[in-house]
């Protein structure tokens, strides 16, 4: 199993378990106490209870020491999140409204479809050309916002061949709920065949930088011509060969993936 | 002897003073009608949005198009958060009943500023018709989210400017009613009402009025950036421009998360009257419970950064905002054990305002502890803008905030109409909140733990299932709550009259008439000790009449040295 995601699953059962005892004993006691001191068993409240600097101190430390081992156990988890290993092969995340494109070390691109290698540690540089998107793979635990004007990082390791969601989780406009991807890790031999493959199809057609989407939506379009221009020629290289993204050509391929899953 | 010697005087439901009929409301300075206009529109708004809620859920039965085009979905969404947060959650408690209350369980005739108290009412329904006004013009609804995120916020070509003004406008009203309370608490206590005889809703306004008064500026000048930015391109946030994105999330956050404590304290605050009341003894832990107020209102300033863990922010700071986000939860676990400590050795009159309470304490548990799963770096990296914070934060917003102003209009009703209602039903209606709640919002901790994002239109096929028991969950609270709102308009026509101290309370305000005349009191009363001491009387009502205090019993000799 992943490393990341049983850092993450073993904090999350940590943290759920203790907060089930405490829920449980607080209810319960609550409960227990609403009959056996209800007007009819106990009719003399007992007024010289007013409080007990014991009780108080015992439930201020040892939430404090339960809160602090939840705050390591999940510190633990980031600190393996956040420790990218040096040796791991690159992937470039940009997020656009609303799609997502991946490009390779040797330039290869893909969109949509984020094909990697199994058993091997994977490092993403994640941008954005438009708006804040971010890059959720709910299978491996792992996300982090593709942010305008900066570069953020994620790692994680493919354990399992297979095919799994990414999912767009910052909110991002209209298409925001289409704007999904697949992994599909393949064994290295296979990728390896893709990756060469469709690289050197893209030499032969002389298109080095990634190709940009030109989508256009109908709440974004209208006054915001000025800036959206000024974005796009930052990316913009050659818009008539590249492929023209529309909302329902990403229907098409959500619809496919849904196939997939079945 | 129920209505005591100041039944003379007229309730300030009837009193006709220079102005009449809806003059008399409308330019009212007594803090108890502004607190009814408050409860009027806000009552409105709240209708408004959960019925946008339902709507959604509805959109949610079905992947695809259900009822509506993902524009629409947008919108919606953003028009629920921004009406329940701005115009409910923030506003309900403190200017609803901390108006009505605050100055009657302190011992005062009024606020300290009327006029600016009813200035703050204008100020809300100012911002609230600039958020109607938005709605039907310019590119039509936001469809931002409550949050407006640059750059989103800056390139939709929505109407948000309008949107964010009236935020902008409702932040003041905010503020005004803040410094208003602030004021109060300080000058116009009682003669004898030290901070530590100040009942436990005060404390919890006071708290809340600090919060208001220095965050809520972030939040104007945040979103009179976003203005301008939109209107003249200022690049303050846009990257392309040389802004910075993460700078807008931080100025956010730094107001919106101390909000969420101006929206919850109030509500504890209640928490902390009721439940001495329906015990029949003193609350367990006074001065902890004060404390741990202003604990909250403190530590809240320094985790605004748990919101931003996957934002790009710096893994120091991620680190220091865990550690400190962990640390709030200890104040409010104290108040949570305090509370159901009280109920230790108690004689337990159990009704509708305690089983509302009840309701609370399970609920809000259930929020603030999947909090600490969000407070975690790595699981919050998994669950953060996933239906896992949607829940938790329906759970201590709607959980926490809207059960308890559901339980202090059941209290307080009778003080503030008059009028008393079935409780029968209440506590009827009150079980299919519980059920409906947790059959709505139960599910989304599970979605989000799948990997559900949060404001998505479509979904895909694996996430149905919980979606759909979600949905009628939807439909069961919403039952809940109409039935209960039934009951109470229903009381409000046609119930029996209320007597003076239907519950047997012993703050100040179950002093006075129910309805209370104009100015409370017919004397400021004297007071000799702690607000829920029920052995023995701990004010003096009528400090000038020698020999009597308000129970009509012969002054005690401590009551003596008191005055």
């Amino acid at each position: 199993m992943n490393q990341i995601t049983e850092l993450v699953d073993n904090s999350f059962i940590f943290t759920v378990t203790i907060s089930v005892i405490l829920l449980v004993g607080i209810t319960a006691a609550m409960i227990y106490f609403v009959f056996r001191y209800s007007e009819k068993n106990n009719p003399k409240p007992d007024q010289s209870i007013t409080g007990s600097t014991t009780l108080e101190i015992l439930w201020t430390v040892v939430p404090v020491l339960l809160v602090l081992a939840m705050f390591f156990y999940g510190y633990e988890g980031f600190r393996e999140m956040r420790n990218i290993p040096p040796n791991a092969m690159l992937v470039k995340v940009t997020g656009k409204m609303w799609f997502w494109h991946f490009e390779y070390e040797n330039k290869k691109t893909s969109d949509t479809v984020l094909v990697l290698p199994a058993g091997k540690d994977v490092r993403f540089e994640l941008q954005s050309v438009d708006v804040i998107h971010s890059f959720y793979v709910p299978a491996f635990r792992v996300k982090e916002d593709c942010v305008p004007g900066r570069t953020n990082h994620l790692w994680f390791h493919t354990s399992t061949e297979g095919v799994y969601d990414i999912e767009c989780a910052e909110y991002c406009g209209m298409n925001h709920s289409y704007m999904l991807g697949k992994v599909k890790i393949l064994p290295e031999k296979e990728f390896l065949e893709w990756v060469n493959k469709v690289d050197t199809v893209k030499k032969s057609d002389s298109v080095s930088a990634p190709p940009t989407g030109n989508v256009k939506t109908d709440s974004t379009n209208n006054s915001q011509v000025k800036t959206d221009s000024s974005k796009t020629t930052q990316v913009k290289t050659d818009s008539t060969k590249s492929p023209v993204k529309k909302p329902d050509s990403l229907k098409v391929n959500r619809k496919d993936s849904i196939k997939k899953n079945k | 002897m129920a209505n005591g010697s100041l039944a003379h005087e007229v309730s300030y439901l009837k009193y006709e003073g220079k102005h009449k009929g809806i003059a008399g409301w409308l330019l009212t300075l007594d803090h108890k009608r502004i607190g009814l206009m408050y409860l009027m529109a806000i009552l409105l708004f709240f209708f408004v949005a959960m019925t946008l809620g339902i709507l959604m859920r509805l959109e949610m039965l079905t992947p695809g198009e259900t009822i509506m085009r993902p524009s629409t979905y947008n919108s919606v969404f953003t028009l629920h958060g921004v009406i329940m947060v701005f115009l409910f959650i923030i506003p309900a408690i403190p200017a609803v009943f901390g108006n009505f209350m605050l100055p009657i369980q302190i011992g005062a005739k009024d606020v300290a500023f009327p006029r600016l108290n009813l200035f703050s009412w204008y100020l809300y329904i100012a911002g609230a018709i600039l958020a109607i006004v938005s709605l039907f013009t310019g590119g039509g609804a936001a469809d931002t989210g409550w949050t407006f995120y640059v750059p989103y916020s800056i390139r939709s070509a929505q109407n948000v400017t309008m949107t964010t003004l009236a935020a902008f406008v409702l932040g003041f009203s905010s503020i005004v009613t803040g410094l208003n309370f602030v004021v109060t608490i300080h000058r116009l206590r009682a003669p004898g009402m030290t901070w530590f005889r100040m009942p436990l809703f005060p404390w919890a306004l006071y708290a809340t009025s600090w919060i208001q008064v220095l965050a809520t500026p972030i939040i104007g000048i945040t979103l009179a950036l976003i203005i301008l930015e939109r209107l003249f391109g200022i690049g303050v946030f846009d990257a392309s421009l040389g802004g910075d994105p993460i700078l807008y999330q931080h100025l956010f956050w730094i107001y919106s998360h101390p909000a969420v404590y101006i929206m919850i304290i109030p509500a504890m605050g209640v928490v902390s009257e009721i439940l001495p009341t329906f015990s029949r003894k003193d609350i367990f832990g006074y001065k902890q419970i004060a404390i741990s107020s202003l604990g909250i209102a403190l530590i809240g300033y320094l985790v605004w950064g748990h919101h931003m863990f996957v934002s790009g922010m710096s893994d120091a700071s991620r680190v220091v905002f865990s550690l400190l986000t962990f640390l709030v939860a200890i104040p409010t676990g104290v108040k949570i054990f305090n509370w159901v400590a009280t109920l230790y050795k108690a004689s337990i009159k159990f009704s509708a305002p305690l089983y509302y309470v009840l309701a609370f304490i399970f609920i809000f548990s259930i929020g603030g502890l999947t909090g600490l799963v969000l407070g975690a770096l790595s699981t919050d990296i998994h669950v953060t803008d996933t239906y896992f914070v949607v829940g938790h934060f329906h759970y201590v917003m709607f959980g926490g905030m809207g059960i308890m102003f559901f339980a202090t209009m059941h209290y307080w009703f009778p003080k503030v109409f008059g009028k008393m209602y079935s409780e029968k039903i209440a506590i009827i209606a009150c079980t299919v909140i519980i059920i409906g709640f947790n059959m709505l919002y139960f599910p989304f901790f599970i979605l989000g733990y799948m990997g559900m994002p949060r404001r998505y239109y479509d979904y895909l096929p694996q996430f149905q299932g919980w979606h759909v028991l979600s949905t009628v969950g939807s439909w069961v609270l919403v039952s809940g709550i109409v039935f209960m709102f039934g009951n109470l308009l229903y009381a409000l026509l046609k119930g029996p009259k209320a007597p003076m101290n239907p519950w047997g309370g012993t703050t100040l305000e179950w002093k006075v008439p129910s309805p209370p005349p104009l100015e409370n009191f017919e004397e400021i009363p004297v007071v000799t000790g702690g607000p829920y001491v029920h052995d023995k009387p701990t004010y003096i009502m009528h400090p000038g009449k020698e020999g009597l205090n308000g129970n009509g019993v012969v002054k005690t000799a401590n009551q003596e040295n008191a005055i």
